[in-house]
């Protein structure tokens, strides 16, 4: 591997920027006669617009224009689009309501978009926006899926009878049924999966610019997938064809998803610009808007069920799942809770029969989308949470249990869609139970019995899909795009590197890991390769990164462009040496001739690619090479994850005292930056069981976890100190044999936790967050 | 923010003065509750007063059985006063335990105990010890000073200006923090002084800090935790929300007033 290339725990190149505050984010780059947008945004959860006074508004210091959704239809701007099309069971396509940019006539949820106010600086936008008069007719409101298709439930969108979206099933129903009427058991759950706000650290943000004389647009923004965002804007929103409209994503301070999808601020700056004769738009979000517009996560009501034989062995699952989808179809809202989901539903096990049926509502809330793990979190939660109950409804040991019906075999064929390629998941166990010492369990618990403190272990053994491709099977599936991935090398004719990925860094450590694949390759150390993202302009397309991609696809295209630079390398190597290019090897940073002694610096080789004096006949000059990778599967990252507790049955408190993750991510290329990310996934996921969940009031709609006095963030003492551990089972699927570790942590804790502490209280009705209150409440009622 | 006038008197004096004559105005402290407030336009005082550089506002003294703390003081001079330490140690602890080192280094006890939020931390060291409250007109006794949520005696022109805690014989607080917050869900000020026990509790009830009455008769002869376990607390009268129902609230109540026992040593 080298001290620089595959495998080497290097300190991440873009820190240095970051620590020292020289990020570069959408909020610090200021255009030239910048304007300020301030967005008049709903009150009401649901309600009517009656009419829009903006006179006195237009009239208040600094104001340029104040647009309203009037406007907007006015210019024929189309609305937002659901880029994942799903079909019922009964073969119908999912009811997308209209999602206009700015709304029109109808606000659906608190937050929603009513009027953008533009002014020269941003206090004066917000003095006026504040004189904006609108008139509503409050209307009734729901906010809990699980009351949305009630027949007194208001109609939120008038395509969507009953606000039921889709309803969706995958699976063999009939066999399912069956394996249950003659099963020895059946473990039943109820299950609510608590909503989620992602909160990166930084808050959105776009500029839009229109150049009047070129007719040409510039977005910057917030943005986890950039070229995507071109693609919509170009193509359903109407904003310009696609060589008019450059897109740039520069630093982005996290997304966890909520970066992923084409907002409405980003269509009204753009149309902003042009409607007020060319000076750019900007908005910037502030930390209350981002609890009321970013995306949020999960928000699953859920029945689950499983079937197993007198000796424990799974026999069928099933599961009935209302999704919340919130007020709009966000851009990929209809995947989440389908592919995303329900086919993860076999776990790390066979199990022979499976169904599903997910019903999707729209309710008067913020919309819903992928959040780290976008489906697979409350997938394995199902499962997860039905084994353990099983291992205690059967008195077995919940890791026997879990031992006896892994999957062994691969490939391995699930009944929901899936191939799992490879794996050993008994592996992944054997090295929790060793690292969580399980023999001495009974031990500590007695030990903590005379501190006064309940003491529980929990399990999940977690299996994902990522990469989020191949391009032909989500086609099939629905996705209005191919997943695959591009990059290009370009060696500079000193034999320096500049690699351009269509994946996006937003935390991820691209800039280190990419460069250390490249030196693993060439040889050239990594300061002598720069990585080039988030530019429409630059990289020629992209398709961003969400779903643990960037390493399993986004490499990979990265690998087939080296292997043709490197081709061509060899070929000019082989002509000035005058050998054979079959002898030709690349070894920190020369060409070798093998077995002689001849051999030639990387930058000579790419400076003869350049002067292009003397290269074969017929060669095309430079060295610069471009590829798109398209998978053959998905990826299946998993693992073990056990949680041990303590809780205080006074307070109802719950403390991590222990927390192993085994996780098999195939190849991993900077353990250190691996590590990073299983950590950040653990603290989201421990806040999902623990502490986070966002929280509408059921009759007025309003928000009551608009900050962080009231959501709650998990902090530093919040964590235990983690042990981590890897198993390693190459991906067949991609030429690094890499898997993707980016959404493990947050996919695999949340049952873990709430496995322990219902272990430890001896009440296994407990839903997330197990806030300390609740936990009261479970260990009074057991 | 809107626009705001900005005054920086440099005594209470001044201060009095400008607070007396100025139309729509507010006293500014630390900060770290009126800030906030004004960024998200929730209160728009056309003055400010600055109350930072005055020097009489500061200061920690300790003589004759009483330890007096300047309104200025901050919670982090609070906190790692050797003086406070070894007089209150509880007044200490409970000072480190507010917010985090930002706040501590900029909120003030005169901020906190004036805009008596009922999850804020120094109510109920304040009603808990019995301690006086200086103002520039008169000295309020802690009994008489809280006066329900967010409200207090302190009329409009009237600036808190320091604080005189008898020194008990043992005291100690006990607190259980909200999850998101971390202002107290619950917490609870035992003191025992020569003229008996004092139960203080912030964070749990509907009215704000209040005297756990139940709690200060029963204590009256027995001072181990368990003399309060024939006791419960009226949910009724507790804080019902998102991070916890009146049930555990009133429980909470009990739980923390038994720490706080137990660790009166
Ligand atoms: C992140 C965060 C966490 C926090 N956590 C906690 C916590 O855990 N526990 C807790 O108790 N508090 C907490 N606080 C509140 C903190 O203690 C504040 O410092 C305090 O509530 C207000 O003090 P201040 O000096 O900042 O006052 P300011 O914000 O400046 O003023 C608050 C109010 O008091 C008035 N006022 C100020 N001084 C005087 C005076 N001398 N006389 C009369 N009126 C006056 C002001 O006019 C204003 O109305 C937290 C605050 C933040 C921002």
């Amino acid at each position: 591997m080298g001290v620089e290339g595959i495998g080497a725990r290097v300190t991440r190149k873009e820190d240095r920027r970051f620590i020292t505050g020289k990020g570069r984010y959408t909020d610090d780059i200021v255009l030239k006669d910048t304007t300020y947008g301030v967005f008049v945004r709903s009150p009401h959860a649901h309600a009517k617009i009656l009419s829009i006074d903006t006179t006195a508004a237009k009239a208040a210091p600094g104001v340029i224009e104040i647009l309203t959704g009037a406007d907007l239809a006015g210019d024929r701007i189309g609305g937002l689009i659901c880029g994942w099309m799903i079909h019922s069971r009964d073969g119908t396509p999912m009811k997308a309501g209209a999602h206009p940019a700015i709304a029109h006539e109808r606000v659906r949820h608190v937050g929603d978009q009513v009027a953008l106010v533009i002014a020269e600086t941003k206090a004066q936008a917000r003095d006026a926006a504040e004189l904006v008069e609108v008139d509503y007719e409050i209307l009734p409101a729901v906010v809990d899926p699980a009351r949305a298709m009630d027949a007194d439930a208001p109609l939120i969108h008038d395509v969507a009878p009953s606000n039921l979206i889709f309803d969706w099933v995958l699976g063999d129903e009939e066999a399912t049924e069956a394996a249950f009427a003659k099963a020895a058991h059946v473990v039943e759950l109820d299950i609510i999966n608590n909503r989620l706000s992602p909160n990166p650290m930084e808050p959105r943000s776009a500029i839009g610019y229109y150049d009047e004389a070129e007719e040409h647009y510039d977005l910057y923004t917030t943005s986890q997938n950039p070229h995507v965002a071109r693609l919509v804007l170009s193509a359903f929103v109407g904003i310009a064809p696609e060589h008019k409209l450059r897109v740039v994503a520069p630093d982005v301070g996290g997304g966890f998803g909520a970066k992923i999808y084409i907002y409405p601020e980003e269509t009204a700056c753009l149309w902003a610009s042009k409607r007020i004769g060319g000076r750019p738009v900007k908005w910037t979000s502030d930390r209350t808007e981002a609890f009321l517009t970013d995306c949020h996560g999960r928000d699953h009501v859920t029945k689950a069920k499983l079937a197993l034989a007198e000796d424990g062995t799974f026999l069928a699952l099933r599961s009935d799942t209302i999704a919340n989808i919130g007020a709009y179809m966000s851009t990929f809202s209809s995947a989440t809770p389908t592919y995303l989901h329900g086919t993860l539903l076999s776990g790390q096990y066979v199990i022979p029969a499976i169904f599903t049926n997910v019903k999707a509502v729209y309710t008067n809330t913020t919309p819903v989308d992928a959040y780290r793990g976008a489906g697979r979190p409350e997938a394995t939660y199902i499962v997860e949470r039905l084994v353990e109950t099983a291992a205690r409804q059967l008195g077995m040991d919940p890791a026997e249990l879990r031992r006896k019906n892994f999957i062994r075999q691969f490939p391995y064929q699930t009944p929901v869609i899936l191939t799992y390629d490879a794996g050993d998941f008994e592996a992944n166990l054997d090295k929790a139970l060793a690292a969580v010492d399980y023999a001495g369990f009974p031990a500590r618990k007695a030990e903590a019995k005379t501190r006064g403190k309940l003491r529980g272990i929990g399990f999940s053994s977690y299996i994902e899909a990522c990469g989020i491709a191949p391009s032909q099977a989500v086609g099939s599936l629905g996705s209005g795009v191919g997943l695959w991935e591009s990059a290009e090398v370009r060696v500079n004719p000193v034999g320096t590197v500049e690699i351009l990925t269509g994946s996006h860094s937003h935390g991820q450590g691209h800039e280190t890991t990419f460069a250390q694949l490249v030196n693993e390759r060439l040889g050239i150390g990594l300061n002598n390769v720069q990585i080039v993202h988030g530019d429409t302009d630059k990289v020629q397309f992209g398709m961003g990164t969400y779903g643990s991609r960037s390493g399993a696809v986004g490499m990979s295209a990265i690998v087939k462009a080296l292997d043709k630079v490197e081709a061509k390398a060899k070929k000019i190597a082989a002509h000035l040496m005058e050998a054979s290019e079959a002898d030709i090897v690349i070894e920190d940073g020369e060409l070798k001739v093998a077995g002689t002694d001849k051999k030639l610096p990387f930058f000579q080789v790419a400076l003869a690619a350049y002067t292009a004096h003397n290269l074969p006949a017929g060669m095309e000059p430079g060295l610069k090479e471009s590829a798109f990778y398209d998978p053959t599967n998905f990826t299946y990252p998993a693992g073990t994850y056990i949680c041990e507790v303590e809780v205080d049955p006074d307070t109802g408190k719950t403390e991590i005292v222990q927390f192993v993750a085994v996780d098999d991510f195939g190849r991993i290329i900077n353990p250190m930056i691996v590590e990073g990310q299983v950590h950040g996934g653990l603290a989201q996921g421990i806040g999902q069981a623990l502490m986070e969940g966002v929280s509408y009031d059921p009759e007025s709609g309003q928000l009551l976890t608009g900050s962080y006095m009231d959501y709650c963030m998990p902090r530093a003492d919040d964590v235990p100190s983690f042990k981590v551990d890897h198993v390693t089972t190459l991906c067949p699927g991609n030429p690094l044999g890499m898997k993707g570790c980016g959404e493990a942590g947050a996919i695999g804790s949340p049952p873990a936790v709430i496995n322990a502490i219902t272990d430890a209280i001896g009440n296994n009705n407990l839903s997330m967050p197990a806030t300390p209150a609740k936990v009261w409440a479970a260990i009074n009622a057991a | 923010m809107y626009q705001t006038t900005y005054h920086r008197p440099s005594t209470v004096q001044e201060a009095a003065s400008l607070l007396a004559s100025a139309e729509d105005v507010k006293l500014l402290a630390g900060g770290q509750t009126l800030i906030p407030t004004m960024k998200q336009r929730l209160a728009a005082p056309a003055n400010l007063i600055d109350l930072g550089r005055i020097a009489e506002l500061k200061g920690i003294t300790v003589s004759g059985g009483t330890v007096t703390i300047g309104a200025g003081t901050t919670h982090a001079e609070v906190h790692t006063s050797a003086d406070v330490k070894a007089a209150i140690p509880a007044l200490a602890k409970l000072a480190g335990g507010i917010g985090d080192p930002h706040v501590r280094h900029l909120g003030t006890i005169g901020g906190s105990v004036a805009n008596n939020d009922p999850a804020a931390d120094y109510p109920s060291a304040v009603l808990g010890l019995g301690a006086t409250v200086v103002t520039t007109k008169r000295e309020i006794p802690a009994d008489d000073f809280f006066a329900g949520m967010f409200t207090t005696a302190l009329e409009e022109d009237e600036i808190i200006v320091r604080f005189v805690f008898p020194v008990p014989r043992k005291a100690a607080y006990a607190k259980f923090a909200n999850p998101a917050s971390r202002y107290a869900m619950t917490g609870v000020f035992v003191a025992v002084t020569g003229d008996g026990v004092r139960v203080a509790v912030t964070g749990a009830g509907s009215d704000g800090v209040f005297r756990w009455m139940d709690a200060e008769a029963a204590l009256a002869s027995d001072l181990s935790p368990s003399a309060l376990d024939g006791l419960s607390l009226d949910p009724s009268g507790m804080l019902s929300d998102i991070h916890g129902d009146a049930a555990y609230r009133a429980n909470l109540v009990k739980v923390m007033a038994k720490r706080a026992l137990a660790a009166l040593g």
